[in-house]
């Protein structure tokens, strides 16, 4: 856990150099290294990392625009992921996708870039397991700002009605944009949505990693022995902005230092070195994250961008024949692409 | 000297045009608010809502939770009461949320009800791609919602359009769609090209839907053009101008209801169409206006081109979106190839 959550810290912070990278002194978001908008999770680390750690690679997971503390705790391939964020031909989606649509099958992850949209095909991804009489499990990550969409309601209606083996997390960052969350619902305890519905719901009202571990054992247990899907919304820290070049105006200096002032890669150091965990390997643990995500960044850019002919492909799995315009037909290529 | 010239005639960007048409309409009528995400505190993602929270208030300019079905049927319902609220989608790729208030409610309940009901709404959302945003936030479709019936459709090219046309819509007794274009606003962080930015009146001034606009006169090609790709017509045009090509661009302005007088005319002048969209090739605007073309003006009609987006998703990779989005080479070879 502290391994995933160091590295997906230092991975924003790296990704938010390169971004910011021919971007200054004038914000362009045209310019610099990675291209479109990009929305990083630092201070979300705990949910990610304590949720996914009761996680196989056949369990599935939905992800949000802000995804990639659980893509590195979900085990996506750190340097296809770096590539397509960074709009390469080897990423994940060669390129098509970008940062909020990493695909990456192998681990049965995904993200997408619409509000709450993830939860009804985690929904999905629960019914066939439902019906294969495997005891995957699916997970649906989403934000606070999620909670009041259609999608996330009727998913935790029919999730509960048919008594599929998902975990909705909310991970509570207190802000939809410049929205703070007492102005968009009466309901501080989001996980009291659950009752509603007669599904299992609890709060972690902090985000010390060990208690987000507890709560998400007792979560995807509950799923994959059958019992039905639990909504666990875990109290995380925005320490950037909604999206980079988001100069927060809106929001006051002292709730970002309160949200600064809370970190829970520091609090989980404190509990393993009660343990016994030593400051060198600590250090250790730290070191080898870091080399991983440069090491994954270098790589990235070494990578060539896709030639515009690409652009072409993929539309479909099967491709139709025909049409009077060379360009606008799809070229044979098919890689599955099946979440 | 340099004041008075300020004061007659004053530059503004998109989204300052657009803005001071709403606060004017809301100074006026206190039945005109505006709804939508982030607006009040953070003024619009786009800048579409700047300062406005700040003059009329949390009540008046609504900051509400992410539930587009919710509050975008909301403005149904208000409108209705009689009302005349401003609703803002923020992105309108994100239209599938709540597509259901919108073309069965919003779009329908005038006709439905036999007339006795009726939906002064305006419902404004941001549109376009160039900055790689993507499959999820980067498309225009003005073709889906010029498509569907009981909605008009405006879609603004210059700040000198988006006041007027503003003004119409949100005084018109009907639905309207108000598409600008993000590369057009004027954002610090997105710098648009040098042409949407104009002079505006001060005074409120309407621009009657349905009347296109003829951004330059030519007797050689018609390139019927909205959004941001009238500006790269013009680029296009200029161009074709040295090598002795007289193109005539036609800003739609907007696309319901449609200034078929204004396409057929051009084409009957020039006999050569190129249709250019930022919107999905098939089943579109261009499909739209050549069809139009052909139906009423075929005697006239050499030669017809499109120019759209190729029936792909939006990639997110800078040589994927460039190969997708027509650019203003793309306009200089369909209009060279409608002259051979």
């Amino acid at each position: 856990m502290y391994d995933d959550m160091v590295t997906a810290r230092y991975y924003e912070e790296r990704l938010q150099e390169e971004y910011l990278e021919g971007k200054q002194p004038a914000f362009d978001i045209s310019a610099g290294p990675i291209p479109g908008e990009l929305h990083l999770a630092a201070g979300h680390e705990a949910s990610g990392a304590g949720v996914c750690a009761h996680l196989r690679d056949d369990d599935t997971v939905t992800a949000p625009h802000r995804p990639h503390h659980i893509a590195i705790a979900k085990g996506v391939d750190l340097k296809r992921m770096t590539a397509e964020i960074f709009g390469r031909e080897t990423g994940l989606s060669k390129g098509k996708g970008g940062h909020m649509h990493l695909f990456d099958p192998d681990v049965n992850f995904a993200c997408s870039g619409i509000i709450a949209q993830g939860c009804p095909p985690a929904v999905g991804a629960g019914l066939a397991a439902k019906k294969r009489n495997t005891d995957a499990v699916a997970v649906a990550f989403l934000g606070e700002g999620a909670i009041d969409q259609g999608g996330f309601l009727e998913s935790l209606n029919f999730a509960s009605v048919q008594n599929l083996p998902v975990v909705f997390v909310v991970e509570d960052n207190d802000w939809a944009i410049s929205m703070p969350k007492e102005r968009v619902t009466d309901v501080r305890d989001g996980s009291k949505r659950a009752d509603g519905f007669e599904m299992h719901g609890e709060r972690v009202d902090h985000d010390d990693a060990v208690d987000v571990y507890e709560a998400a054992e007792r979560a995807v247990g509950r799923a994959r022995d059958g019992n039905g899907p639990t909504l666990l919304e875990v109290q995380v820290h925005r320490r950037m902005g909604h999206f980079m070049g988001d100069a927060e105006a809106y929001r006051p200096e002292e709730d970002v230092e309160r949200h600064k002032a809370r970190d829970s890669i520091e609090r989980l150091a404190e509990d393993l070195r009660k343990h016994g965990i030593t400051d060198d390997e600590l250090d250790e643990i730290r070191e080898s994250a870091e080399n991983r995500v440069d090491h994954a960044i270098d790589w990235a850019k070494e990578q060539p961008e896709p030639a515009s002919d690409a652009a072409y492909e993929d539309v479909f799995a099967n491709p139709p024949t025909g049409g009077v315009d060379e360009a606008s037909s799809t070229t044979a290529a098919t890689d599955g692409g099946e979440e | 000297m340099a004041q008075t010239q300020e004061a007659a005639e004053r530059e503004l960007t998109m989204s300052r045009a657009m803005v001071e048409a709403v606060a004017q309409e809301m100074r006026e009528d206190d039945d005109v608010f505006l709804m939508g995400e982030d607006v009040a505190d953070y003024g619009g993602i786009f800048s579409s809502a700047t300062d406005l929270g700040e003059e009329f208030g949390h009540d008046r300019v609504m900051d509400v939770p992410i539930s587009e079905t919710s509050y975008i049927g909301a403005g149904v319902g208000a409108a209705q009461a009689g009302m005349r609220p401003i609703v803002e989608l923020m992105f309108v790729d994100f239209f599938g949320v709540a597509m259901d208030q919108i073309y069965n409610n919003m779009a329908k309940n005038t006709y439905m009800s036999g007339g006795s009901v009726n939906v002064p709404m305006v419902l404004t959302t941001a549109v376009g791609g160039t900055y790689n945003d993507a499959a999820q936030h980067s498309q225009t479709l003005y073709g889906t919602f010029a498509h569907l019936p009981g909605m008009k459709v405006v879609v603004p090219s210059t700040a000198y359009d988006a006041k007027g046309l503003m003004h119409t819509a949100i005084r018109d007794d009907d639905p309207v769609v108000y598409m600008f274009h993000k590369r057009l606003m004027g954002l610090g962080w997105m710098p648009s090209p040098s042409g949407p930015k104009t002079d505006v009146p001060e005074d409120a001034y309407e621009i009657p839907f349905g009347e296109a606009d003829v951004k330059r006169e030519g007797s050689d090609v018609t390139v019927v053009t909205l959004g941001l790709h009238v500006h790269r017509a013009m680029a296009a045009a200029d161009a074709l101008a040295d090598d002795g090509i007289d193109t005539e661009v036609l800003d739609l302005r907007t696309l319901v209801p449609l200034d078929t007088d204004a396409v057929l005319d051009s084409v009957r002048k020039t006999g050569r169409l190129v249709v250019v969209d930022e919107d999905y090739r098939s089943f579109g605007v261009t499909s739209e206006i050549a069809a139009l073309a052909a139906e009423h003006a075929l005697d006239d009609l050499e030669a017809v081109q499109r120019v759209a987006i190729p029936d792909v998703p939006i990639p997110y990779a800078r040589p994927l979106e460039d190969e997708v989005i027509p650019g203003v080479d793309d306009i200089e070879a369909a209009v060279r190839a409608v002259r051979e």
